[in-house]
């Protein structure tokens, strides 16, 4: 074939842009061939592709889709951890002339991807996941507001993980950190594919991130059930508004940004560029201003966790309610405040820089009133040691220091020797772990009985637990150490061969951490074998607060066969207070969304459309955009998208429910 | 600034307390530090710098740091107390599982942060003034004022792919990787960058400040005591930013006069051909010095136009703050011949260009392109110094509009 | 959604609602809607920041002056000011449930749309036949990508509109339909603003810098 041909079909695609000169990843891609081999021949040998198709990729309800949230948080994880366990060993090893066994060109994607992947489709799918299986629960909804939009947004964050995870065996991933700075990533530093997988997994993420954040908005403003006033509101899903508000009013930004990029990077606009007059300075503005909001879409979600743990596990009303929701609002407002504290030593004057400065300082009022309020809520309770109640005190005292290192680091000319430092990597680790990991992990056992109908298996939880809480003290420690011997972030070999020790030290850590991520692998598998043991018949297994407690585990597909009507905040509490009694007849028709594929499909063709843009295959590009125009339209040809639940199922369900909650007693 | 000086005065006595106490006492606030435990025999260059700015900027990092121990500590502890005391199996502690509201206790968890916070602030507002990198250093020393009569010691500085350019327009030398400067002589840094961002960092001297392609910010230091320290970039720049430090050299006046004189001596020309040549991305660089060195030639690299023709930046400011040169300005553009720049190759834009220069008796219109004297490389320079992907852009025969063939492909 | 909340009545608090409505089909869409228009105002208000930065970033090359044809420019504006006045005349028929006339308005509206891409798609012909190209300056940059993005937008109305057209003439004016005529009505006038602030800033101030 003529190399034109080659180049009209493939673009610029070909057999040298596969990694088979790099043994880990060939390895890498052997190993996951064969896994994904075992896992797709399992599900074909035992017949479950119409079973997922039907009942889990097409699904419209908010359960099933929180849940594959998670599952896609939890594998990315793995991938994610693998590359930090990479930095580590490079870093511990590098040392005295020795160059590690990393290359720069393979060191640098490792780091770029362990952000990109950590922020985006780790925190951001387990969050996601958790407000969307919780948040229609706590409000008595039977959905959210837009089902099929759900869907579909689940699907794009699907594919650009796909997008980045593709990156590792076809061509290469951005060299540049997670934010790619230009003039870093333009074209002229970074003329390969790395970046444009880095721009078309996000923008494609991005997509199904800012719609998912309107739709729960939409959800919790318009679907809370009758008596559920703001100020009545579970205080998760006061965090789950103020986040997706947040998504709302700080993705679009995201998507200009990198869309201004592709722009200088495809069509040679003068943006980011050094000449002709462009700012690559604004590029460094733009993105932070999504980013620091970012860093509160997901640390938010993890203070309404923990405000729910710490009330139900104290067995007590959250004390300060009204102060916990001013001072998320206020959260909320300030995080828009604060995005040049990022760059101070961009050269800003000193107004300026100590305005975000004091700004920065001043969202440690409102955290601090919450960390109070948590303490408080404990204070003259009775506290059971569960795995979410212990992964909040983790979280209590860990987080403590990594605000303290924020504070610190948002002091202007404490940042000037700090920046930029393993000391800063050591503070984000800190909030970012010790705040939305953990907190994600409290979510995760404190809701799991109520997605599966199976507590999770305490001894592994608890292994796990320490495991991860020891590992990332040994981790991150010695990196605030590093940081204050004037050790930068990003460094692939050392000189001095006095900071070893430390970098050892780190790499235990993570080896520490990653017994915990295995710990809470086998937590699951050995939950699920010993699920009968661990059964809980009464849906309320942790003697908990709030509505989605008053269903059963897991809920019916319509999650209450009467909408319930709130008095209280702790709206279960009080009904279980006041004598509630579950109603047994008179159950009618419940109206629901039907499946569709239609998100699938879109989220498909964006995905390959990404694909054909990153690799200059234009035809794939056009194709697919046409094709997603015309399945798009299509699908707003369709006028019937519910059906009704029968009474008949929905008294059988009900009954069932009967029987085993008389069984319980 | 000096209302503002006088302003901040109260804080002196507070600030001479602490580094007059060193070096005991700050150890003891370091003890404080949990991370803190390991100190002897590791060096601490953040807390325990040689440059008196480094120094002020680490007493504002302890000072933060033991005012918000102030909070921490007593949040971790009553998280313990609370977490032990009031157990499940505790049945003697009291239990309330309906209090959930006391105006009183709001007002302290509130009104506690918040005075840290005030006080925290305005520690922020003054220290940032005061430390601003922009500002020209007021003391040597903690009690010692800067000398008038003697003149500061000017360097440009500039970062490259990956070595660090030192000039000393006073001396007429320049320096790749090695810097000195000496001791108790204020240092006023101009800094900026060839292609891409760095960040000119010697935590033994003052805090760290971007070095951005095209701009230029100021570090002003100085450093009180002799001895050899590390500088280097920390902000990631590509490949070769592992190997992107330098050593800074604190030298007495005697010292540095030999420093000058031996880079006089041994170095060789640094001009405009030697530059572009330099610039080209390169790792883990020798020492290099220059005796001789073309005294434009900062000017030049901080207005990206050493390649000759290429048009100034302040020229195009000015230009542009003049509105622009009209329909003429849009035939000022020349093909690129010569760049490490970064418009070449987008697959859709045109063919790379640059803006020429307007008339100079050294490069007439017209005569740019032949007059470049830098070598005449077509051949494309990627950042992390690999192979350009295969990609050429098709035939602008092809039905694609804006398709035009590449000159490097 | 008026439920009795009040135990009192009955001296037993009510916990669930025993008779209860679905929420009526497409009850969040206005509020989704407007929530996500106002998303897309924000990837505008990033896009005329970057134009505030950018703008007089000529590379010393030409200022809006030497580009913009105002009268042109005016045209155009009152291409799209029109077709608003048109759609808000298919709201109104549409109202009154007159499906022939509701079309026409809607023929007429996506007419102006068109006559306004039209416009603009020439006057970025002349610009860039002239050498006015995005990749000038990082003002003319700013600038077609500001333009550029809004014409996009109202490309998809076009097609948005078509398609309801398509829809009205197929299913008629049932409620679903309404709905989404409101919503890209919304979507048509918000964008008309946004023009009004491209007129202004862009091109009106442009021209006098």
């Amino acid at each position: 074939m003529s190399p034109d041909l080659l180049k009209l079909i493939f673009g610029r695609l070909s057999i040298d842009s596969l990694p088979l000169h790099e043994p880990i990843l060939v390895g890498t891609f052997v190993m996951v061939a064969l896994g994904g081999a075992v896992l797709l021949g399992g599900v074909t040998y035992f017949r479950l592709w119409g079973y997922l198709w039907r009942e889990w990729f097409t699904s419209v309800d908010h359960k099933r889709i929180g849940i594959m949230y998670m599952i896609l948080g939890i594998v990315m994880l793995l991938r994610g951890f693998a590359d930090a366990l990479m930095m580590r060993a490079q870093q511990a090893l590098a040392f005295g002339g020795s160059e590690g066994f990393l290359p720069a060109h393979h060191y640098d994607q490792v780091f770029t991807a362990h952000g990109v992947i950590m922020i985006f489709f780790v925190a951001m799918p387990l969050v996601t996941g958790l407000m969307n299986f919780v948040v229609p629960l706590q409000i008595g909804a039977r959905d959210v507001s837009f089902p099929f939009l759900n869907n579909f947004s689940f699907w794009m964050t699907v594919g650009g993980a796909a997008l980045v995870m593709a990156s590792l065996f076809i061509g290469e991933f951005a060299r540049t950190g997670w934010l790619a700075y230009p003039p870093l990533s333009n074209i002229g530093y970074s003329p390969d594919v790395g970046v444009d997988y880095y721009i078309w997994g996000l923008q494609v993420a991005g997509v199904g991130t800012t719609l998912s954040g309107i739709n729960l908005i939409c959800t919790i403003v318009k679907l809370r059930c009758p008596g559920m006033t703001m100020m009545k509101m579970p205080v998760f899903t006061w965090t789950a508004l103020c986040t997706n508000i947040l998504i709302v009013a700080s993705f679009p930004v995201l998507t200009v940004v990198l869309a201004l990029l592709t722009l200088d990077r495809y069509v040679g606009t003068n943006f980011f560029t050094n000449d002709f007059g462009g700012s690559p300075m604004m590029y460094v503005n733009l993105i932070w201003i999504w980013g620091h909001p970012e860093v509160y879409i997901l640390v938010l979600p993890a203070f309404g966790i923990f405000s729910e743990v710490t009330s139900t596990f104290s067995g007590k009303r959250l004390f300060g309610y009204t102060s916990m929701v001013y001072a998320t609002v206020v959260i909320t407002i300030l995080s828009y405040l604060v995005w040049l504290h990022h760059f101070f030593t961009m050269g800003s004057g000193a107004s300026v820089n100590s305005f975000f400065g004091i700004t920065t300082m001043i969202i440690s009022i409102p955290t601090g009133a919450k960390m109070f309020n948590w303490l408080f809520t404990m204070y003259r309770g009775r506290i059971r040691f569960e795995l979410p109640m212990l992964w909040t005190i983790a979280f209590m005292l860990t987080f403590v220091l990594g605000g303290m290192t924020g504070v610190l680091l948002a002091v202007p000319p404490a940042d000037f020797v700090l920046h930029n430092s393993l000391f800063l990597i050591a503070h984000f680790h800190n909030v970012i772990i010790g705040g939305v990991v953990f907190g994600a992990f409290a979510g995760i056992n404190y809701w799991f009985p109520k997605a599966f109908g199976f507590k999770l298996d305490p001894f592994w939880g608890k292994l796990s637990f320490w495991f991860w809480v020891t590992g990332f003290y040994l981790a991150f420690m010695p990196l605030y150490v590093l940081g204050l011997m004037g050790v930068t972030r990003r460094l692939r070999v050392f000189d001095d061969p006095s900071l070893q020790i430390w970098f050892v030290i780190a790499a235990i850590g993570a080896g520490l951490v990653f017994l915990g991520i295995l710990s809470m692998l086998m937590q699951f598998a050995v939950s699920f074998l010993k699920r009968e043991q661990l059964r809980d018949v009464t849906g309320d297994p942790w003697d908990a607060r709030t509505l989605e407690w008053a269903t059963s585990s897991p809920p019916p597909d319509y999650n209450f066969a009467f909408t319930p009507v709130v008095h209280d905040n702790d709206a279960w509490w009080d009904m279980k207070k006041r004598g509630y009694q579950r109603p047994l007849m008179g159950f009618k028709p419940i109206h629901m969304p039907s499946s569709t594929g239609t998100g699938v499909i879109l989220a498909g063709l964006a995905t390959a459309m990404g694909f054909g843009l990153i690799w200059y295959i234009w035809w794939l590009a056009a194709v697919s955009f046409i094709a997603m125009l015309a399945v798009g339209i299509g699908h707003t040809f369709n006028y019937h998208r519910d059906f009704d639940i029968p009474a008949d199922d929905v008294i059988r369900a009900e009954d069932a429910r009967t029987k085993l909650l008389a069984g319980a007693k | 600034m000096s209302r503002l000086l006088r302003r901040s005065y109260p804080l002196a006595p507070q600030r001479k307390l602490i580094s007059k106490a060193r070096p005991v006492s700050r150890f003891k606030i370091l003890a404080l530090l949990p991370l803190a435990v390991a100190l002897s025999g590791c060096n601490y260059i953040v807390l325990a710098p040689a440059g008196d700015i480094a120094a002020q900027q680490r007493d504002l990092v302890i000072i933060s740091t033991v005012l918000m121990l102030l909070i921490v500590i007593p949040v971790t502890a009553l998280t313990v107390v609370f977490a032990w005391r009031y157990r499940q199996s505790n049945t003697e502690a009291r239990y309330e599982p309906e209090w959930d509201h006391s105006t009183s206790l709001e007002l302290v968890i509130w009104s506690a942060p918040l005075l840290i916070i005030i006080c925290l602030g305005a520690l922020t507002w003054m220290g940032t003034h005061l430390l601003d990198p922009y500002r020209n250093i007021g003391r040597i020393h903690a009690d010692r004022a800067v000398d008038q009569s003697k003149a500061p010691l000017e360097v440009d500085v500039v970062a490259l792919d990956w070595k660090w350019l030192f000039f000393y327009p006073d001396y007429g030398i320049a320096t790749v990787n090695e810097l000195a400067a000496p001791v108790d002589r204020p240092i006023n840094f101009h800094i900026t960058a060839s292609s891409v961002m760095n960040s000119f960092y010697i935590p033994a001297l003052a805090g760290q400040i971007y070095a951005m392609p095209g701009m230029e910010t100021s570090l002003h230091a100085v450093i009180n005591h002799a001895g050899t320290y590390k500088g280097f970039s920390a902000n990631y720049s590509g490949a070769g930013f592992s190997g992107m430090h330098f050593k800074f050299l604190g030298l007495d006046d005697k010292g540095f006069d030999a420093w000058i004189a031996s880079a006089k001596s041994a170095g060789g020309p640094l001009g405009r051909a030697e530059y572009l040549q330099l610039e080209k991305p390169s790792e883990n660089e020798p020492v290099r010095r220059y005796g001789t060195v073309d005294s434009d030639l900062y000017r030049l690299i901080l207005n990206m136009c050493v390649e000759t023709g290429k048009m100034c930046q302040s020229e195009m400011m000015a230009i542009d703050a003049k509105g622009g040169s009209g329909h003429e300005g849009l035939n000022n553009t020349l093909p690129l011949a010569y760049d490490k720049y970064a418009r070449r190759g987008t697959v859709l834009g045109p063919e790379p260009t640059f803006v020429a220069g307007t008339c100079t008796p050294d490069a007439p219109q017209g005569k740019t392109t032949a007059s470049i004297t830098a070598p005449l490389d077509t051949a494309p320079l990627t950042g992390a110094g690999l192979k350009r992907p295969n990609f050429a852009p098709l035939k602008s025969s092809s039905f694609f509009l804006g398709l035009r063939p590449k000159s490097d492909s | 959604m008026t439920v009795a909340v009040n135990p009192s009545q009955t001296g037993e608090p009510v916990f669930y609602l025993a008779d209860e409505h679905p929420h009526p089909e497409g009850y969040s869409t206005s509020l989704g809607f407007w929530i996500y228009l106002m998303s897309d105002c924000l990837i505008f208000a990033m896009l005329f920041a970057a134009f505030g930065v950018l703008g007089a970033n000529y590379a010393a090359g030409p200022a809006p002056k030497d580009l913009f044809e105002l009268p042109l420019v005016a045209v155009n504006t009152s291409m799209l000011l029109l077709s608003s006045i048109t759609y808000g005349f298919a709201m109104l028929t549409m109202q009154q449930n007159k499906i022939a006339q509701t079309q026409m308005w809607l023929a007429i509206t996506g007419l102006f749309g068109l006559a306004f891409i039209g416009i603009e798609l020439s006057e970025f012909a002349h610009m860039i036949h002239e050498g006015a190209t995005p990749q000038r300056s990082a003002f003319l940059s700013s600038f077609f990508t500001l333009v550029g993005t809004h014409g996009l937008h109202v490309s998809c109305g076009l097609i948005w509109l078509v398609t309801l057209m398509v829809q009205v003439w197929k299913f008629g004016l049932i409620e679903a339909n309404r709905r989404r005529l409101m919503c890209l009505s919304m979507f048509w006038h918000f964008l008309d603003v946004v023009w009004i602030g491209v007129f202004t800033f862009v091109y009106l101030l442009g021209v006098l810098r």
